[in-house]
């Protein structure tokens, strides 16, 4: 997959607007390129407010896109016609926030699991279905005698597997995770992590996985890219972001991160930003974390940076980084 | 003594189903100017311990024991009793602060209503130390946001808002539900600084209540760790992390995933969170236990000091050797 200046605007009332006032541009996502081979996890991160999940859905085609490319196995999403998208929606899966909310409550677990192939394979036996459903329940660890149940008999931790699983049964080539982890507990966490990465290795699986906290994307991805505001912050490999985090966007994210130790935790220094993340109606000149950045000069305010290369594979958009 | 002195805390629901204890005989201290943590997953009954404190149980609960604040037994107080007590001794923040504001209410009003409520004072009085207390925790012109509706304020700043309006009163007691839970790490780590410089300057006690063992680590004197409504291991942080006694402390601080470590693969605590209604026989954390023996099946542990260590407390049958 490649992502070639991806732009999503989208257009918003101001306060108090009228029917004919003209409508203010929000740019969700602007200019955003990367690419993902198979087989490997993209973490992208970022604070609420920065455009993962638009990022998400613009790739999916969820919501209209102003302009760019995203090349999937060769051929370009945003170009093709209703019929032709849904041929490749099958190798697109993904997996959502909150697991109870993305699951229909009056479904049925393996309902829910086998949709997706009812959708794109209609002329699949009954057998067949609850078969494949079967392999892929025990695929991500849910015994196959809770085919029967409601998402509500289910822990948070389940519904993520279900959710999981749902995802799988197309055996696509790539999937979205959107926050999958955030809602659970930090030892269900730890076990929704291991079960897409072992996932990973047996399926060939290309990840996109989508957090705000750092600590949790480390564990899953090959590459990590920072989002601030709908920009590229940082793009990098995994080791290398967190051994040489470049931008100063990159470096308070990784410090804001606590560590389960209080002997580091009372002696380290934090580097704190200030504030909250502008608004995205009217985003700051130049650079767009200038407002927040401990080490804002006269340039950063008046030029917007662009996104270099400073290292083989380790891209940042800073003046300040040599 | 001690400003807070919990002793036997039991809490108990009756539902359809039959009657649900939540808590069972917790005991703990807390003194002036420190920091207690409670840490444990969802279900393990660290809210209602402390909903219990405040008198804030839902109507089919019931709580039982005794609860001293200065001295002064709480449980078992009328309404109104209660809400003399609340603000002024102890005041609460909870997890998710849009929630928990008022929306169709200015900040003004919402924060001039306590001191209006508690203190007595007049709204022109009430309204300026309101604005007082918005200042001293750092949101930008107070004096025209007080003005504001809680939507106009992001997730941080609202939380922001609340820990203003529970310090009006200058209660001796802060009670903190996952305050941080719903924010993002940057606002997390902005918010906890925050609570730190308050309490250094105000000298509040906090009870700070998460699930999370990483943002507690810097940020509290003491731990007490949950599970299945029971106390599995107290100890002072220090301690705790240096030398945690129970598989289930064990088990979530290695869960935690952690940037200063390199681990390919992060180690999980194998099933799921207890189920408050079928919990097992013996001890609570035993389903999930890889040292599990037959006597865990059979019988609850007690807490109990550790040989060498009189506030290091577990409740656990295994053996400090057996554990390694």
């Amino acid at each position: 997959m490649r992502i070639d200046d991806l732009k999503v605007y989208f257009n918003v009332s101001p306060q108090g607007a009228m029917p004919w006032t003209k409508h203010h541009t929000l740019k969700a996502i602007d200019g955003v390129s990367f690419e993902l081979e198979g087989g490997e996890t993209l973490g992208i991160v970022g604070e609420s407010g920065c455009g993962k999940s638009t990022l998400a859905r613009a790739i999916t085609r969820m919501v209209p896109v102003e302009s760019g490319e995203v090349v999937f196995l060769g051929s370009d999403l945003l170009k093709l016609d209703k019929q032709a998208l849904r041929e490749h929606r099958k190798r697109i899966q993904m997996v959502f926030q909150d697991p109870l909310a993305s699951l229909n409550p009056r479904m049925t677990v393996g309902e829910i699991i086998a949709e997706p192939l009812k959708t794109h394979f209609p002329t699949l036996s009954a057998s067949e279905v609850k078969e494949a459903v079967r392999e892929v329940m025990s695929k991500v660890g849910l015994l196959s005698n809770l085919i029967n149940r409601y998402p509500h008999e289910f822990s948070g931790g389940q519904c993520q597997r279900i959710g999981i699983a749902r995802a799988l049964i197309l055996k696509p080539k790539l999937i979205i995770c959107d926050e999958p982890v955030s809602a659970l507990d930090v030892s269900i966490q730890a076990q929704v992590i291991n079960l897409l990465k072992q996932l990973q290795d047996e399926m060939e699986l290309a990840l996109i996985f989508i957090a705000h906290d750092l600590s949790v994307v480390k564990h899953i991805s090959t590459r990590i890219l920072v989002l601030y505001l709908g920009n590229m912050v940082e793009l990098a490999d995994s080791a290398d972001l967190y051994a040489q985090p470049q931008h100063p966007y990159t470096q308070a994210l990784i410090s804001a991160v606590p560590i389960p130790d209080p002997e580091i935790e009372k002696t380290r220094e934090l580097i704190l930003i200030e504030g909250d993340l502008p608004s995205p109606t009217s985003p700051p000149s130049g650079c767009v974390f200038h407002t927040r950045c401990p080490h804002v000069s006269e340039r950063c305010i008046n030029e917007r940076p662009k996104l270099r290369n400073v290292n083989r594979g380790h891209s940042v958009a800073c003046h300040l980084v040599l | 003594m001690s400003l807070l002195e919990v002793s036997g805390l039991s809490v108990e629901f009756d539902t359809p189903e039959g009657v649900v204890r939540a808590v069972t005989d917790l005991n703990f201290k807390v003194d002036n100017g420190t920091t207690l943590a409670i840490v444990g997953e969802s279900g393990s009954g660290k809210s209602q311990a402390v909903f219990s404190l405040m008198g804030l149980l839902a109507h089919n609960g019931r709580a039982s024991g005794s609860v001293k604040m200065e001295g002064e037994e709480m449980l078992g107080r009328s309404y109104a009793e209660m809400n003399r007590i609340r603000a002024n001794k102890i005041s609460m923040i909870f997890q998710d602060p849009m929630t928990s504001l008022n929306p169709y209410m200015r900040i003004s009003d919402q924060m001039a209503e306590v001191l209006v409520c508690h203190k007595g004072m007049s709204r022109t009085d009430a309204i300026r130390d309101s604005i007082e207390m918005l200042d001293a925790v750092k949101i930008p012109s107070a004096k025209e946001r007080i003005r504001m509706y809680p939507h106009e304020f992001s997730g941080g700043m609202r939380q922001r808002v609340m820990i203003a309006m529970s310090l009006l009163c200058r209660p001796r007691l802060l009670i903190a539900d996952e305050p941080t839970t719903a924010l993002d790490v940057t606002i997390q780590a902005q918010i906890m600084r925050l609570l730190g410089e308050i309490q250094r300057e105000l000298g509040t006690a906090i009870i700070l209540i998460t699930h999370d063992l990483g943002v507690v680590a810097g940020h509290s004197d003491e731990i007490l760790v949950m599970y299945g409504g029971r106390v599995m291991e107290m100890a002072s942080t220090g301690e705790l992390y240096r030398s945690p006694a129970h598989p289930y402390t064990q088990g979530l601080l290695t869960a935690v995933p952690r940037l200063d470590h390199d681990d390919e693969s992060l180690t999980t605590i194998p099933g799921t969170p207890p189920n408050m209604m079928e919990l097992p026989k013996g001890c609570p954390f035993s389903e999930r236990c890889q040292y599990c023996r037959e006597r865990c099946l059979e019988a609850i542990p007690v807490l109990t000091p550790l040989a060498h260590h009189d506030r290091h407390l577990k409740a656990c049958f295994a053996t400090a050797g057996a554990l390694r």
